[in-house]
């Protein structure tokens, strides 16, 4: 098992028509089971066309109707990507992946509202984030596929190349991974890290976690508070930014220490105070895991 | 993005927002021309730079007459206004506002930010104003009232009237109060906002609540919808290294160390530095190169990084996923030889095409250092720095014991002059502070 996608998830492309798309689409379906688990496209204007045989469908609507398409993966651009996730949450898939970077904050705080209020369902990763993987099975983003090793580690990461680094970490060591999840650099986003946290925990096929944050937000406090009063298995941590100046944005949206919050230091302090093993040496994010491993 | 007072203030009268009235000033008549355009006998001079605590630094004084307008004005204008915001060098004073004076019953504070746990705006008002809002939440949490804003209803009345009296705003006010913070919410909504601060909101003597002071900044996501406010942005008040590598669309921030870094991902960036701090150096910047560099943007990178003259090594540290090791390798090559290269550079490359890309360092017979993982990477860089530090620490074995580091950053003679003269300074002091660290350092250099 693994969490939120697998071998049989039926995955839908919305952007499959525009480049980006078109590139991870094609990268995704050659990985793994990625040629049964890609079965359709969406964009209104070339409905009934095809992308290298993935049938194109007007709405998330019709690919689920057609296809039974259960996932939906966006690369739509900025200015339209909040109403491709509403698109598919309106369709009532089981999951959206938004790797889209560069949303309007003002678009992501209307469609979270009516996730809420509407007491959808619907799943979202990101946006801004590389997508989730599951080694060996499924690959749904932008993370180079073949760093990855089928196994029993849990990775969740706010940060797209720095989880790239865990999973290479713990590959070159011999440890496999379960499902990677990047939760995404935005300040309003979909999963947060205690959400992918719980998942992990009624995983069985998952033996122990690696927690990356960054600067900004309490996302990871909270995470830390829940892992302390609930979490059966082992968990390490890595928090980037410490050398971070405050009121400087860093790279990501989210990424900001502002008013004194959200410092690398407290992170870490609280995580160690819940029972997290911490490295603040991220060249030993995999060596740290392997040690709490039995 | 960050824009001005009177910038902000022009946005906050366009939704309704009362402020008080005035006119931006580039130069000393034209400040006194505002003034007299103005009216009355009261005028407030503003320096205009997007830093906070402007008052506190002296950059914004009151006038009683015109000439006292001009001499204030030429005053502030041009000079280098230092404030806890600002770092030790200041900023420069090129724009000021010219307001007319306001009678300041009570000074209170009003907020908004997006709140990332609810994921919604929030109001954010205190009694405390006109001070340092971060010391009032740090100190007395309990003055501060929030409020959480409905996207699809926007502020009510009630939650404007319930912060209104809890932040002291008397009964004769509160329908004014109610009003202001509505149009705030407003504003702050239809732009795009990401911070709104007025700081301070005052009560004035006949009941009214006016916007004294209006901070804007604005989400850089949304700007494509806001043609209007971007051409307000004033690149005077950027950092000219974050300005050039914007124009790359490559995400630059300088800091204060002198290990340049290049990585891709803001992450693994950010990581980057914190291992260059864990091994004992200092970054002198971050460099988010992105997802899909080229030759050209690696190129541009790097003359980014050097125009920092405090760069004295370079790290590259690259996880190629989409980004392939060998297309990152060729730039960096013909980046090093553009700029020709004078500094130590050491390359962590991981993934895709790893092997290729290290074949192209190595063809290349420039003297890159190469490096297996990120700890290698910061222990190689810092060692390599120190090294060059030796140099002129060696030469200068007569030298004086001080100030050994700044050295390196300044042309040689002129460092030894001033250090002489430097020196018979400070051998009048206490002989403690001396060998206090200098000391040591210059022990473990030998």
């Amino acid at each position: 098992m693994s969490i939120l996608i697998d071998k049989n998830t039926r995955v839908v492309t919305q952007g499959i028509t525009g480049k980006t798309g078109q590139f991870h689409t094609q990268t995704s379906r050659a990985y793994a089971n990625g040629k049964a688990c890609y079965v359709a496209g969406v964009n209104p204007k070339k409905a009934g066309e095809n992308f290298e045989g993935i049938p194109i469908y007007g709405s998330v609507a019709d690919a689920k109707k057609h296809q039974g398409v259960n996932t939906s993966v966006i690369y739509v651009p900025p200015p339209f990507a909040a109403a491709a996730i509403w698109e598919a949450v309106e369709a009532d898939l089981d999951l959206v992946i938004c790797i889209t970077e560069g949303i309007p904050v003002r678009d992501m705080i209307e469609v979270r509202d009516r996730m809420r209020k509407q007491k959808r369902r619907t799943l979202l990763v990101g946006p801004n984030c590389p997508g989730v993987i599951t080694p060996g099975e499924i690959k749904i983003g932008i993370m180079p596929g073949h760093i990855h090793k089928k196994g029993r580690v849990g990775v969740v990461s706010r940060s797209g190349t720095l989880t790239y680094e865990a999973v290479g970490q713990l590959t070159e060591l011999g440890i496999g991974q379960s499902t990677a999840v990047g939760i995404g650099g935005d300040p309003v986003n979909g999963l947060k890290h205690v959400d992918v946290m719980k998942m992990f925990n009624d995983d069985p096929d998952t033996d122990a976690v690696i927690m990356i944050g960054e600067i900004g937000g309490s996302d990871e406090e909270d995470a830390a508070r829940w892992v302390k009063a609930h979490m059966k298995k082992p968990v390490v941590g890595f928090i980037a930014g410490i050398t971070a100046p405050p009121g400087k944005r860093m790279g990501h949206a989210g990424a900001i220490i502002s008013g004194g919050k959200g410092t690398a230091q407290e992170k870490l302090a609280v995580m160690e105070q819940c029972g997290i093993k911490v490295t603040r040496n991220p060249a030993e994010m995999g060596k740290t895991l392997k040690k709490v491993l039995k | 993005m960050k824009i001005h007072e009177y910038q902000g203030k022009d946005i906050l009268r366009r939704f309704g927002v009362p402020t008080p009235r005035g006119i931006p000033a580039f130069g000393v008549e034209e400040a006194a021309d505002a003034a007299k355009n103005l009216g009355g006998n009261v005028w407030v001079v503003k320096a205009q730079i997007h830093a906070g605590g402007r008052g506190k630094g002296g950059g914004v004084k009151v006038a009683k007459s015109l000439d006292e307008v001009r001499s204030l004005a030429s005053q502030i204008l041009g000079m280098q206004l230092k404030t806890h915001q600002t770092g030790p060098e200041g900023q420069k004073v090129r724009r000021l506002l010219i307001e007319e004076g306001a009678e300041i019953r009570k000074e209170l504070y009003v907020g908004m930010v997006v709140d990332r746990g609810t994921q919604k705006v929030v109001l954010m008002a205190s009694s405390e104003g006109g001070m340092d809002i971060e010391e009032v939440a740090a100190k007395t949490p309990e003055k501060i009232h929030k409020v959480a804003i409905d996207p699809e209803i926007g502020l009510t009345d009630a939650q404007a009237a319930d912060v209104a009296k809890k932040i002291g705003i008397p009964e004769s006010a509160s329908g004014d109060a109610v009003d202001l913070f509505k149009r705030l919410y407003k504003a702050f909504w239809d732009t795009d906002a990401s911070l709104a601060e007025i700081n301070p909101l005052i009560l004035t003597g006949d009941d009214k609540v006016v916007a004294l002071d209006a901070k804007l900044n604005f989400d850089d996501n949304a700007l494509f919808r806001h043609p209007e406010i971007v051409a307000m942005r004033d690149l005077d008040e950027e950092d000219p290294l974050e300005v050039e590598a914007s124009k790359f669309d490559l995400n630059y921030i300088s800091l204060d160390g002198q290990i340049g870094c290049m990585v891709n991902g803001a992450g693994l960036a950010m990581a980057t530095m914190d291992t260059i701090k864990l091994f004992g150096g200092s970054p002198a910047n971050f460099l988010d190169v992105g997802g899909g560099a080229t030759a050209e943007k690696v190129t541009a990178a790097f003359k980014i990084m050097l125009s920092n003259p405090k760069v004295k090594a370079i790290l590259v540290n690259i996880f190629g996923g989409i980004m392939k090791c060998d297309t990152i390798a060729t730039g960096v090559v013909s980046a090093a030889r553009e700029v020709k290269l004078s500094v130590p550079l050491v390359v962590r490359m991981k993934g895709t095409n790893e092997d290729l890309g290290k074949k192209i360092l190595r063809d290349s017979g420039l003297p890159i250092i190469s490096a297996d993982n990120m700890a290698d990477a910061a222990q190689k860089v810092v060692a390599a720095l120190k090294k060059t530090k030796k140099k002129p620490a060696k030469k200068k074995v007569a030298a004086p014991k001080k100030k050994a580091r700044k050295a390196v950053a300044v042309k040689k003679k002129k460092v030894v002059a001033a250090k002489k003269k430097k020196v018979v300074a400070k051998k009048k002091k206490p002989v403690k502070k001396k060998s206090k660290f200098k000391g040591a350092k210059r022990g473990k250099k030998k």
